[in-house]
């Protein structure tokens, strides 16, 4: 229904109507909105937060929901990412965050193609628990390795280059009516300790270009590829696809994605440890991906901002937390195991099967 | 190197024991997989609940060390039907609540492990959590000392002096020793006993290789998968109490790492292949820690042997040392 | 219909291939080629082997002994994928599409098989992936309306009609631009009105240049339209010629209907 009515506006309005969503997402953390702005911590940080786990959830959609590919290990990208930027750019060395980045995005790809070549041979079940090794392979490498900083981790990791250009300032809904509050402003753009909203901007510029790209990629032969493999691989390469090649391709991009993301958390945090990477943050990546509707970027960001969201909404729950979402997943995978959004396909296809039923329902009853 | 040398024996022994217990719980996952194709996440819960089990009870019977052979026993008979009964109970209680409806509803692969991981979240979060459950609901003060602190760790009451039966090289092998490796040994016999003669065992074979078929030949599919979960749950009950009476304590989240080593060990064997997984455990416990002598400064990275150990088997031999064999291996 | 164009060159051959499961021989000593531009049918009563014969000639299995040569070529350790790029196309028994691609999507995997779009050509829409994208598209829709489901390219694979779905697959094989077709079982479940449709398609594309292999099972069909024909029974060869030469042989009579009266007890 919704994609139909989207694609009936003339492109013109479309666009008019992204760009304002776009502005508007930009503008959330100044606007202060009650309700929605987590009353007990930053809400800027946790946009970031929320962000970062956006840009995850999508890296690891290509590999999970595009591709098929189960992995649980998607935090070793991310750590992959991070401790680049921090060994570059702190440990041994003093290299600008804006420098550290692309080789923190090559080193995580290569560690994708490194883990992807031999793994992706294996069998599906088997494929997540490689993964999940992996991802606790690198994990405890940073942990005991004193060349990576160890347990302590790493301190004064560079932060992006900022810009010093103009202030903007916030919303002030105290009176129950927003006005403009000149006191509290967030500079454009100051990666420090002072603001966290810079880095949310930043990311969610990221996230924008990867929405492209992920767009481009996947209408177009390399999105065909994917869907036929993950349909009926034998039938695929019977059919000519190369299907080793492209699941190895969505392993690298995922892992390009997730050592990205790695590298923005790292310059915003200033300090890494190996705490930051534990198995529990793959399982939170895929349950984002799963709860989402895997194989739909827009369901895999909705998933992401629940993950990521909803505990920062309901810190008085804090404690209960993994509680709760060890039964969410529970339920989620017995009542809604096609995720929140489930991929066009997928609805598509219900909404067919549905009518069958009815069809089939009125062929009977007559 | 010399460190390994000198201490062979030592870590030979050792490594056996832990390995037995790895082996136990290697069961469990190796029964599930081989029957229904599932990774049960959750079988380190399963087994944790067991080690609480036995400690709880030990301390409910006062048990201590020191205490006639007949009490001793009897301690130790407790801790054993109390770890088995409430790791079967668990093990049953996840197919039916976590598994059984995805079953029904031919839930792909992916989906099923979803939910064991939610469902291994929610057992280790909750004994975790126990003293605000219980708190919820106003019995935190009569259970006092077994809800208080539940993060903590859970010492257990020694029960067995170890002393010395006899000696291997220059380590002596002590009671515990023995009766870890023994007790390891009597039920692997008697499960092997159990899948290779019982009538429900040769159901969950048959079901392991062709469900349908099976179907056909009027064997209950859903009994044979319950009977399969309580076997490894009571498998790894027992490895629980082995676990206890070697290691002494625990924690909510003592499952985890011990679950991925034992998994280690069941692929490492042949997943879905018993003897495979009775293999593997042992295989794992002695490389652990030989691979822990060797590096040096090795144990910290004792844990990253299994991880290792596990990705490199499955990419060079996934069907594992023994090859798989409860059901038929896919292409 | 023009004439059958069927020329002297061996386009596949089965080289004395023998195929051992464990101690099962599935296929013992099979000899037979195709000709370019021929239409070539295998036959033979349920567990002659025709299947694991057909597995054989794709390149899904690998012989235990002997060659299979394409194009003179021996088919040995190349990738399925390859062996498709090769100019070996097929469709499947138990019709294996991509159920929740549309019918459209289904073809232009085929045609996909010789395109060399990648992620940097897709992400930038660099011409490559726009030319082929085009060509794709239409070759998809020329192959659609050529098995006359055309105004069906939206719709669900797993939604169509089961006739639909054979035609969709021997389309999608089509596009792959297979020198060598080979159909498995492609009119099971057919009536004999859309089995006459079915035959006049196969001699339609072998008309356009393409070579055909067929099993199947329905007598008639296969009679009607092959040019020659291979019986397997038991994994062996038991008689090969044209069709006229099949129905009259002996042994073939006796593989389908079975032993002799006087013989059974």
């Amino acid at each position: 229904m919704k994609a139909i009515a989207w694609r009936s506006l003339p492109k013109p309005a479309q666009v008019a109507m992204m760009v304002v969503a776009v502005l508007f997402l930009f503008a959330l953390p100044l606007l202060n909105l009650p309700i929605v702005t987590t009353p007990e911590t930053d809400f800027g940080g946790v946009l970031f937060t929320v962000s970062v786990y956006v840009l995850v959830a999508l890296g690891l959609n290509v590999v999970v929901g595009y591709a098929g590919l189960l992995d649980l290990g998607y935090v070793g990208f991310y750590a992959v990412g991070a401790y680049t930027v921090g060994v570059l750019g702190s440990l041994h060395g003093s290299w600008p965050w804006l420098l550290c980045v692309p080789v923190a995005v090559v080193a995580s790809t290569i560690s994708g193609l490194l883990l992807g070549w031999p793994t992706l041979r294996v069998r599906g079940d088997y494929l997540a628990i490689v993964t999940m090794g992996f991802g606790e392979i690198i994990r405890l490498t940073a942990l005991n390795a004193q060349w990576l900083g160890g347990a302590p981790g790493i301190s004064n990791v560079p932060r992006p280059p900022s810009l010093h250009l103009f202030s903007i300032p916030s919303l002030n809904w105290d009176s129950g009516v927003p006005k403009l509050d000149l006191s509290s402003t967030t500079p454009f753009l100051e990666f420090s300790v002072s603001y966290q909203v810079p880095y949310y901007w930043l990311v969610l510029a990221v996230i924008i270009v990867v929405l492209v790209f992920d767009k481009l990629v996947k209408d177009s032969r390399v999105g065909r590829a994917w869907e036929a493999t993950r349909e009926d691989e034998d039938a695929a390469e019977l059919m000519g696809v190369p299907t080793f090649k492209f699941k190895l391709l969505a392993f690298a991009m995922g892992a390009f994605i997730g050592g990205l993301s790695g590298a923005l958390f790292a310059g915003k945090q200033g300090f890494i440890s190996p705490d930051s990477f534990m198995l529990m943050m793959s399982i939170l990546f895929v349950a984002a991906v799963v709860v989402g509707g895997q194989g739909n970027r827009w369901g895999v960001i909705l998933g992401a901002v629940c993950v990521a969201y909803l505990p920062e909404r309901f810190r008085f729950l804090a404690d209960f937390r993994v509680l709760i979402f060890g039964l969410a997943l529970m339920a989620l995978a017995i009542f809604r195991p096609q995720g929140l959004l489930p991929p066009r396909r997928t609805a598509r296809v219900m909404k067919a099967d549905k009518r069958q039923e009815v069809l089939e329902e009125g062929a009977t009853s007559v | 190197m010399d460190f390994l040398l000198q201490n062979f024996a030592s870590l030979t022994v050792t490594g056996i024991a832990i390995g037995a217990v790895y082996a136990l719980v290697a069961l469990g996952y190796t029964l599930v997989y081989g029957v229904l194709r599932l990774i049960n996440f959750a079988h380190s819960e399963v087994f944790m609940y067991g080690t609480f089990a036995a400690v709880w009870i030990v301390k409910i019977l006062g048990g201590h060390a020191g205490g006639s052979v007949v009490q001793t026993i009897f301690w130790l008979l407790a801790m054993l039907v109390a770890a088995m009964a409430v790791s079967g109970l668990i093990a049953i209680g996840l197919e039916f609540l976590a598994y059984r409806p995805l079953r029904k509803r031919h839930a792909p692969p992916l989906i099923a492990l979803i939910s064991a991981i939610g469902a291994s979240f929610f057992l280790s979060e909750l004994m975790g959590l126990r003293d605000r459950v219980t708190g919820l609901v106003g019995l935190d003060t009569t259970l006092g000392d077994y809800v208080s602190g539940a993060r903590n760790n859970v010492g257990m009451p020694e029960l067995i002096h170890p002393e010395r039966v006899f000696p291997l090289g220059n380590y002596d092998v002590t009671s515990v020793d023995v009766l870890v490796i023994g007790g390891a040994i009597v039920m692997m016999l008697l499960l092997d006993r159990f899948v290779s003669r019982s009538r429900l065992g040769k159901g969950m074979r048959a079901v392991a290789q062709d469900a349908e078929s099976a179907a056909l030949m009027g064997v209950n599919r859903d009994r044979i998968i319950q009977v399969t979960f309580l076997a490894g749950g009571v498998m790894a009950g027992a490895a629980a109490v082995l676990y206890m009476l070697k290691i002494g304590a625990t924690r909510y989240d003592a499952g985890f790492v011990l679950g991925v080593k034992a998994f280690t060990a069941a692929v490492l064997g042949g997943i879905g292949n018993l003897r495979g997984a009775l293999l593997g455990g042992f295989v794992l416990g002695l490389a652990e820690n030989y691979g822990s002598a060797i590096i040096p400064n090795g144990t910290a990275w004792k844990d990253v042997v299994a991880f290792v150990l596990l990705v490199v088997i499955l990419l060079f031999r996934p069907t594992g040392i023994l090859g798989e064999s409860l059901g038929r291996a896919r292409a | 219909m023009s004439e059958s164009p069927v020329g002297d060159t061996r386009l596949l051959e089965v080289d004395h291939v023998t195929i051992r499961f464990g101690g099962v021989v599935a296929l013992d000593d099979i000899d037979f080629h195709i000709n370019e531009g021929e239409i070539l049918g295998v036959i033979g009563p349920n567990g002659a082997g025709k299947t694991t014969c057909f597995n054989v000639m794709t390149g899904v299995y690998q012989a235990t002994s002997g060659q299979v040569r394409f194009q003179g070529k021996p088919l040995v350790g190349l990738k399925r994928h390859a062996i498709t790029k090769l100019g070996i196309a097929r469709t499947f028994q138990n019709i294996r599409l991509f159920a929740n691609m549309t019918a459209l999507e289904n073809v232009m995997v085929g045609a996909d098989a010789h395109h060399t779009t990648g992620v940097g050509s897709a992400m930038f829409r660099l011409p490559k992936h726009r030319r082929e994208e085009a060509e794709g598209e239409a070759r998809a829709r020329d192959l659609l309306r050529l098995m006359g489901i055309e105004g069906k390219g939206h719709e669900l694979a797993r939604n169509l009609p089961y006739g639909d779905q054979r035609r969709l697959e021997i389309a999608r094989a089509l596009a792959t631009q297979p020198r060598l077709l080979c159909l498995d079982e492609p009119a099971a479940g057919f009536n004999p009105s859309e089995k006459a449709d079915l035959m006049a398609l196969i001699r339609r594309i072998r008309d356009d240049g393409y070579t055909v292999l067929l099993i199947e099972h329905d007598m008639k069909l296969v009679m009607g339209v092959t040019d020659r024909i291979v019986v397997l029974e038991f994994g062996k060869k038991i008689a090969e010629g044209s069709p006229a030469e099949i129905r009259d042989n002996p042994a073939v009579v006796a593989a389908y209907l079975g032993v002799d009266d006087a013989d059974a007890s």
